[in-house]
């Protein structure tokens, strides 16, 4: 009697039950051919994500030797060369953004926006940079967005190594920079300025400084108007910006004290040290 | 234009922006509730008598999803529709949630998976982007998951009711959906955390059928399970 039982349970259980747990599983079920296209629908969402991401980067690298090629800007004498190299440089960089645009053809931009948000924000700041070096004001959003429009005739040089099924596709298409995309670049904008004015100073230039404050003053006072209306990113960049207001003023202050009593040779010793007093009083 | 005037238009779009984001947070606390009574009503089909009124309570689920095409008709309206995943986040939680629901409800009623496309139907969105609001893939998995623990928690309540055979297809059921989310190459997100708890539910449901199995309870259940193929 006991043994039947046991014999019975063994073949019920380890066996019997697994093997038909197994055998219902078949390959050819509804549910895994359902299953088996959301595999291919979430790997080709995966793999977009990526390549974006890769793009992205490579974004935020060509942004960033912009921004340090234009920083040369004000102690070269060849001006105008490393205004035209930097333009060179973009120019490269809105043809990886037009690739980013081509992938995000048809798509919700969203969907994808954390993906490329890092690169759009350092171009931002790359291309309002060389803006304001050229013109001394601040671009719109408006601007960006329209050199980030692209057309056909361009596609079809690089039709080659993208995919072909873009022929029903409008001619022109575009990526439009958010608006918390573009205060975010422009928060990391007002740290290159900053920099920008204290080596203004090593080259003896005192106009640029005075120039500079009042320009970063006026983007602060926009930001404090927007307030806590944007986002979280937004009111955080808030207060970096205050401490490179606070840079430039303190060296405007400065210029304005002792620029009488210094000899112009020595007013980048003045700048670098008071630059590194303000440094330390950050760390504490 | 100056800097400030550039700054004003911008906080007007950031505001317009929060406007947007208040009235989906209005209508996502409507659903929310509706989602709160179709679980009320369908949490009973754990308790004892349960099990005999289920068809009665997947009838009065089903009304309630009507109410739920409501305001999902009226989400749709507050926002522009190329914009879903801009605000995806506000209803992401609900959504799933819904799907649950509404996979329990066809679970009960027929012992299937539902499809992508029913549980959209029963929403009243879209299964493809393409058409409008949508339901999301990720979404849609992610309520299948919770699906399978409250499987689990089922075939537990129906062996105290002296239902013996349920647990074996409940099984099946689980078996069935483990290998296909084993086809699915997840990222390390939030799917993904919810999927590495399937395995804990294959793990019980297999308790629950070995303690069947080991008193020979299942003896007739498998019989009837075998049946019914």
């Amino acid at each position: 009697g006991s043994g039947g039982f046991r014999k019975r349970k063994h073949d019920n259980f380890p066996h019997g039950q697994r093997r038909e747990g197994k055998e219902s599983v078949n390959s050819s079920s509804a549910l895994m051919t359902s299953f088996k296209s959301f595999q291919l629908e979430l790997d080709t969402r995966h793999d977009k994500y990526e390549r974006l991401v890769k793009l992205s980067r490579d974004i935020t690298i060509e942004s960033k030797r912009t921004i340090f090629l234009l920083h040369r800007f004000t102690s070269a004498p060849n001006g105008e060369e490393i205004l035209n190299e930097s333009e060179v440089k973009l120019d490269a960089v809105r043809w990886k953004i037009k690739q980013v645009a081509q992938e995000l053809i048809g798509e919700d931009m969203y969907q994808f926006h954390r993906a490329i948000s890092p690169g759009l924000q350092e171009y931002i700041e790359a291309v309002s940079f060389q803006y304001f070096i050229k013109t001394r004001s601040l671009i719109s959003i408006e601007d960006i967005n329209k050199q980030l429009v692209f057309t056909a005739e361009d596609r079809e040089e690089t039709a080659n190594t993208t995919s072909s099924c873009h022929e029903e596709q409008p001619h022109t298409w575009s990526l439009k920079v958010t608006p918390v995309d573009y205060l975010l670049g422009v928060a990391d904008l007002t740290g290159e300025l900053m920099r920008l004015c204290i080596s203004s100073v090593g080259n003896g230039d005192i106009d640029t400084p005075f120039e500079l404050s009042q320009f970063l003053g006026q983007i602060y006072d926009g930001f404090t108007f927007i307030g806590n209306t944007g986002p979280y990113e937004v009111s955080k960049k808030l207060y970096t910006l205050k401490q490179s207001l606070a840079k430039v003023e303190n060296a405007c202050y400065t210029l304005k004290v002792r620029g009488s009593e210094i000899p112009k040779h020595m007013l980048a010793d003045v700048f670098s040290t008071k630059t590194e007093l303000i440094d330390q009083e950050e760390g504490l | 234009m100056s800097v400030s005037d550039m700054f004003i238009a911008l906080q007007g779009a950031l505001s317009a922006d929060q406007d947007i984001r208040e009235e989906i947070r209005k209508v996502v606390q409507a659903l929310e509730q509706t989602a709160r009574e179709i679980l009320t009503l369908l949490q009973r089909v754990h308790q004892g008598d349960g099990f005999q009124h289920i068809p009665k309570k997947c009838q009065k689920a089903r009304e309630h999803f009507s109410t739920v095409r409501t305001q999902m008709e009226s989400l749709k309206t507050k926002f522009p529709a190329d914009q879903y995943y801009r605000f995806h986040e506000h209803w992401r939680f609900v959504l799933q949630r819904l799907v649950f629901l509404a996979a329990f409800v066809v679970y009960l009623e027929s012992e299937t998976l539902v499809t992508r496309e029913d549980v959209a139907e029963i929403l009243g969105i879209e299964a493809d982007r393409e058409r409008g609001f949508h339901l999301d893939i990720e979404d849609y998995l992610s309520g299948v998951l919770t699906l399978a623990s409250e499987l689990v928690r089922l075939a537990v309540n129906s062996v105290t009711a002296g239902d013996y055979s349920r647990p074996l297809r409940i099984s099946t059921f689980i078996n069935e959906l483990d290998s296909g989310f084993r086809l699915l190459n997840l990222k390390n997100d939030s799917l993904r955390k919810r999927y590495d708890g399937l395995k804990y539910d294959v793990k019980k449901i297999e308790e629950v059928v070995y303690d069947l199995s080991i008193r020979g309870l299942n003896k007739e259940a498998t019989g009837g399970a075998g049946g019914e193929k």
